[in-house]
């Protein structure tokens, strides 16, 4: 494996306060490697946007040390600029500024005080604008973007910055699930592409066990848990850490509790069946694999058959099966 | 980056104006000269009546340079303030710097004893510089505090009324004469500057903005908050201190010579962003000095509308403008851009 972009030693993470030290983290020993896409995950409140700011440079860490694979174009001062580009809570949106000059803003490290910009930093800012097909929205001002667009063009502006590490803190909170997707799959991309570290913090855990390499895990001693997603989640760190209500992680689903006494029994198969299952199991009734009081049978996404003893219905939709068995169930009260 | 048909038209329009307003401001007064005299007389030739040269060159011109002067140098200060502290409604008066000022000049003009001992233009420049340096401090610390723009205007203007009562404590307890001379300061207006005070003012303008446009990368980083101007490499502490530099020198400067001039440097920003839209500093700075050179000007051609020899201090009219602007931004407040 090639050498990492960022190591931490013993790295403690926090706040200092006047009352003493408020220890987030202790002692973390982690690793990012060239084109890896890693997310951070843990609940709210357990500090994953501290240990990004420190990470980035941006709170001192309270102790350890943190590598941090320099910049090329670095050569004296300061050289985290030059090494770690961010994306972070902070809201911009009322900045006066088109897309294309906040995207340029990442090119200040590289600038004189006069700003005088090169054509090469030109190529990247337009490079960057490419690679996030911001191209149409160039020269929109930003308070006129959805916040989608919002959060591409900073992606952009971080990208321009043309470091070996990037780092996100809930890039894709408030976006539509669109959005998110095409966020994670984007950086995925960039990160294997120009072979940079990208470090996600996301409480999204549907979004992160589908797109990302390995992940850290906030854990309840101070540490930092890593491992390839499903590692995760079969030997039970997730539920562990975030202590699911009702959400079964290993099937991927919600448990719901079978409320009605009614057994029904699917017959069918993919996701016509999986589907048919579930709009069960939502209406709390126990769906068994053998021949049961009431049968359904999902012949096509059009047709679905009833059958009740004698009795069989032919529906063309889940709704109508539903209402369907609705009805047995206050009929057989009537019986009663 | 900017795009130069964008930037350039709406700074020849301001410049355009500037012009137009020193010719008004020059022949407009208690006696009216045309302007084509006015122009004769600035360009040393003889007008029709030798007294309107006098009157142009002697009285009018340094009134109206004054008026330039402040009025640019409180449009880069206000400018500066409110992207450091990212409020639109950020500005030398409102955050109490010229109340600072006053305070320091005040205590300098005390303890000199007589008349003569007057102090000389650059020590009063200085010491009011020190004084809005002093509150700026203090007004920053409470900043980095409170993230509120409502919370941040309150302590602002608790300090200007505090340094103001302590300014009224002084006089309260000084001797007459001590008092003559304090009061000879605090009716200064952009009207009764000398020559020599004049000097010291350009010179401060020119430093105060050579000054503020060294500092454009670290001032439009800020723009985008604290923590991305720092990942993007601005030494915030070090930027911090040299903006505070330049806005209390530029203000400092003008109130120590024309006495605290307020909402000029609230207020000129939003005037100059209706016309220029950009949050790039290398092209805001010289344009929100030329508004608020604008700004004064209009208002000390305003001040001398009423009949008869009394002017009107500047002081009074510039509220007259000020004060629907701030109206217009707190409405606004949702939509505002620095």
């Amino acid at each position: 494996m090639s050498s990492p972009v960022l190591s931490t030693i013993r790295l403690s993470a926090g706040y200092r306060t006047r009352k003493g030290d408020n220890v987030l983290f202790r002692d973390l020993n982690l690793s990012l490697y060239p084109g890896e896409l890693i997310c951070l995950m843990g609940p709210n409140g357990s500090g994953k946007s501290t240990l990004i700011r420190t990470l980035a440079g941006l709170q001192k860490p309270l102790s350890g040390t943190i590598n941090r694979q320099a910049g090329l174009q670095h050569q004296s001062g300061n050289s985290i600029p030059f090494s770690v580009s961010v994306v972070l809570t902070d809201r911009i949106s009322s900045a006066n500024l088109t897309v294309a000059e906040l995207i340029a803003f990442g090119r200040y490290p590289y600038v004189d005080w006069r700003l005088r910009m090169t054509e090469e930093d030109r190529a990247i800012v337009e490079a960057s604008l490419r690679d996030l097909n911001l191209e149409p929205l160039r020269d929109r001002k930003i308070y006129e973007l959805s916040d989608g667009q919002m959060q591409m063009a900073m992606i952009a502006r971080a990208l321009a910055q043309d470091t070996r590490l990037m780092l996100l803190d809930e890039p894709t909170a408030h976006l539509d699930l669109n959005n998110r997707v095409e966020i994670m799959a984007l950086l995925k991309e960039i990160a294997y592409k120009s072979r940079k570290a990208i470090l996600v913090a996301t409480h999204e855990l549907d979004l992160a066990l589908q797109s990302t390499d390995r992940i850290w895990l906030t854990g309840h001693n101070k540490d930092v848990i890593v491992g390839v997603p499903e590692d995760l989640v079969l030997n039970g760190a997730f539920d562990d850490i975030f202590r699911f209500k009702g959400f079964d992680l290993k099937s991927g689903k919600v448990q719901h509790k079978a409320y009605r006494d009614t057994v029904v029994s699917v017959h069918g198969d993919g996701p016509l069946y999986l589907w048919t299952r579930n709009a069960l199991e939502r209406n709390g009734y126990v769906v068994a694999t053998e021949s049961a009081h009431i049968d359904v049978f999902a012949v096509s996404e059009s047709t679905w058959r009833i059958r009740r003893g004698e009795q069989e219905q032919v529906v063309s939709s889940v709704g109508e099966m539903l209402q369907v068995l609705q009805s047995f169930g206050e009929s057989s009260r009537k019986i009663v | 980056m900017p795009r130069p048909g964008k930037s350039i038209r709406p700074w020849l329009v301001l410049l355009f104006s500037l012009l137009t307003l020193t010719v008004i401001d020059l022949s407009y007064g208690s006696v009216s000269i045309p302007p084509g005299e006015v122009l004769r007389a600035l360009a040393g030739g003889q007008t029709t009546d030798p007294v309107w040269r006098d009157i142009v060159l002697d009285f009018r011109l340094a009134k109206a340079l004054t008026c330039i002067l402040a009025g640019a140098a409180l449009g880069a200060a206000g400018l500066q303030m409110q992207t450091l502290f990212r409020n639109p409604l950020a500005g030398p008066d409102v955050l109490g710097l010229t109340s600072g000022a006053s305070l320091a000049v005040s205590l300098l003009l005390l303890k000199s004893n007589r008349l003569a001992d007057l102090p000389g233009p650059w020590s009063v420049a200085v010491v009011a510089s020190v004084g809005c340096t002093a509150v700026f401090l203090v007004v920053l610390l409470f900043a980095r505090r409170l993230r509120d723009p409502a919370s941040l205007l309150i302590v602002g203007l608790m300090i200007g009324a505090l340094a103001s009562s302590i300014v009224s404590v002084l006089q309260f307890g000084s001797r007459s004469d001590d008092l003559q001379i304090f009061l000879i300061w605090t009716f200064g207006n952009v009207s009764s500057l000398n020559w020599p005070e004049i000097g010291v003012l350009t010179w401060i303008l020119f430093a105060g903005l050579a000054l503020a446009l060294s500092l454009s990368k670290p001032l439009n980083a800020w723009v985008l908050g604290d923590n991305y101007a720092q990942s993007l490499g601005i030494r915030l502490q070090r930027s911090r201190v040299l903006v505070i530099l330049s806005a209390s020198l530029l203000t400092g400067g003008v109130t120590a010579f024309c006495g605290p001039i307020a909402f000029v440097g609230l207020a000129v920003p939003h005037l100059t962003r209706l016309l220029i839209s950009t949050s790039d500093h290398r092209i805001m700075l010289p344009n929100v000095a030329l508004g608020g050179a604008i700004l004064v000007l209009l208002c000390d051609i305003l001040s001398q509308l009423p009949p008869g020899p009394e002017i009107l201090p500047v002081n009074a009219i510039t509220a007259l403008f000020g004060a629907p602007v701030v109206i217009w931004v707190v409405i606004r407040s949702k939509m505002i851009r620095l």
